[in-house]
């Protein structure tokens, strides 16, 4: 219930008991490796120590990485330069503002980042209503458990690099279909692709992806 | 407890609702769905970690930002966080899922309801363009109009059932209509049914009449 309702003492107690967590978690995996930037687990922890203290560094390494791939992602879904920066702001302070929501256990940063740009795309690009499903009983506040935390961010990893070994003309369309805001006939009719071949490459595609994750 | 669902949304549609790539009106049938449905919210969250990949991973979208583009949102910042939209409280135990409230403005007595025939009927939610979204009356054990389709249409069930050639649809359960689906389903004799239904082309009813009615009724 503390989490719950985070206040002075309180609040110090259980948010410095994350940050040991993702640490803990870190180390652990970090034992025999060298901390690298493409390491999922890193960028939980600075997501922990911009939640904890409000830390700069920790949040300049976060943006850093992240905001020119949402600026990137913004251009790609039909922004201008200008717009697509500064949109990709707003996008970064949310993460800052937000770091509160952001659960290790559920989601990647890559990810929750990216829902976060994906709803700003269509606030602000497409300027329509985003229906959202109604809230889950329960939120993100519970201290995340160091296991759990540690096997979503592994199983994060290995998605990325089942997504990198897909073969080229599946995995391209799967960047289309994440960054080019088109529908599967939209990229039909960019790739002059038939919807068929495009629909059985994306299916062969999640088949793959599927299987490197059993 | 909400019953099973056995008729799901689809890959394409929740990696469409994932990427933020799909119209209006779909984006409200996924929401409404995922609000009764865990195995798709579970599936959506796969779709989204996907998405996280594709950020992080596909390095040739990279754009650098702009110098001073830092410190420029340190002072964003600063501002403090943008006013939360607010919204219409949701009631609970109503048959509309919490995005449907939010679009009929209340609950089921709010629905404007506007005869299309048969003792059918219906209410256009207001969608922006690329699809239509409206809600369905079918009084127990009446049939649709027999219709095909051009694009996509889902249909979900929020009260009643429905039974097509093939199926028995129920509270929660989509039935996904492509180009090449003819059918005529028919309300399940117990209780009126009332679904949402989405598409992302008109209608195509057969017969003279119908095509009046479409004409003034935007089905």
């Amino acid at each position: 219930m503390l989490a719950r309702n985070p206040s002075g003492l309180a609040q110090q107690v259980v948010t410095n008991k994350g940050t040991q967590t993702l640490r803990a978690a870190r180390e652990g995996r970090m034992a025999n490796d060298v901390a690298q930037k493409d390491d999922k687990l890193y960028w939980a922890e600075q997501m922990a120590l911009v939640r904890d203290s409000q830390n700069r560094a920790a949040f300049a390494a976060l943006y850093g990485h992240f905001a020119p791939r949402v600026k990137g992602f913004l251009m790609k879904s039909g922004a201008d330069a200008s717009l697509a920066e500064e949109v990709s702001q707003e996008v970064m302070a949310t993460v800052w503002h937000k770091a509160h929501m952001f659960d290790p256990t559920r989601a990647s940063v890559a990810t929750w980042i990216f829902t976060i740009a994906r709803n700003r795309k269509i606030d602000v690009l497409r300027k329509a209503r985003r229906p959202e499903p109604e809230d889950l009983p329960w939120g993100p506040e519970e201290e995340p458990d160091q296991a759990e935390v540690m096997a979503l961010q592994q199983e994060s990893e290995q998605l990325g690099r089942a997504l990198a070994d897909l073969p080229a003309p599946q995995r391209e369309l799967i960047q289309k279909a994440y960054f080019g805001d088109l529908t599967h006939s939209e990229i039909a009719a960019e790739t002059g692709l038939p919807l068929g071949t495009i629909k059985s490459r994306i299916r062969l595609a999640l088949e793959r992806l599927r299987h490197a994750m059993k | 407890m909400e019953r099973q669902i056995n008729h799901h949304l689809t890959d394409e549609i929740l990696m469409g609702y994932a990427a933020g790539a799909l119209p209006e009106a779909f984006n409200l049938m996924v929401a409404a769905h995922l609000s009764l449905c865990d195995e798709c919210r579970a599936r959506l969250a796969a779709f989204e970690a996907l998405g996280g990949e594709v950020l992080e991973t596909e390095c040739e979208f990279v754009s650098e930002m702009n110098p001073g583009s830092f410190d420029a949102t340190m002072a964003l910042i600063a501002g403090g966080p943008a006013e939360p939209a607010q919204r219409p409280a949701r009631q609970t135990g109503s048959i509309l899922p919490g995005p449907l409230q939010d679009y009929v403005g209340t609950d089921l007595s709010g629905v404007k309801w506007k005869p299309v025939g048969m003792g059918v009927k219906q209410a256009i939610l207001p969608t922006g363009d690329g699809a239509t979204a409206r809600l369905l009356f079918i009084p127990a054990g009446a049939a649709m109009p027999d219709h095909g389709h051009h694009g996509t249409e889902m249909t979900m069930v929020l009260q009643g059932a429905f039974q097509d050639e093939d199926d028995y649809f129920a509270r929660g359960d989509v039935e996904v209509a492509g180009s090449d689906t003819h059918h005529t389903p028919v309300a399940d004799i117990h209780e009126d049914c009332i679904c949402l239904a989405v598409t992302d082309a008109p209608l195509q009813f057969d017969g003279f009449v119908h095509k009046l009615v479409q004409r003034w009724a935007r089905i």
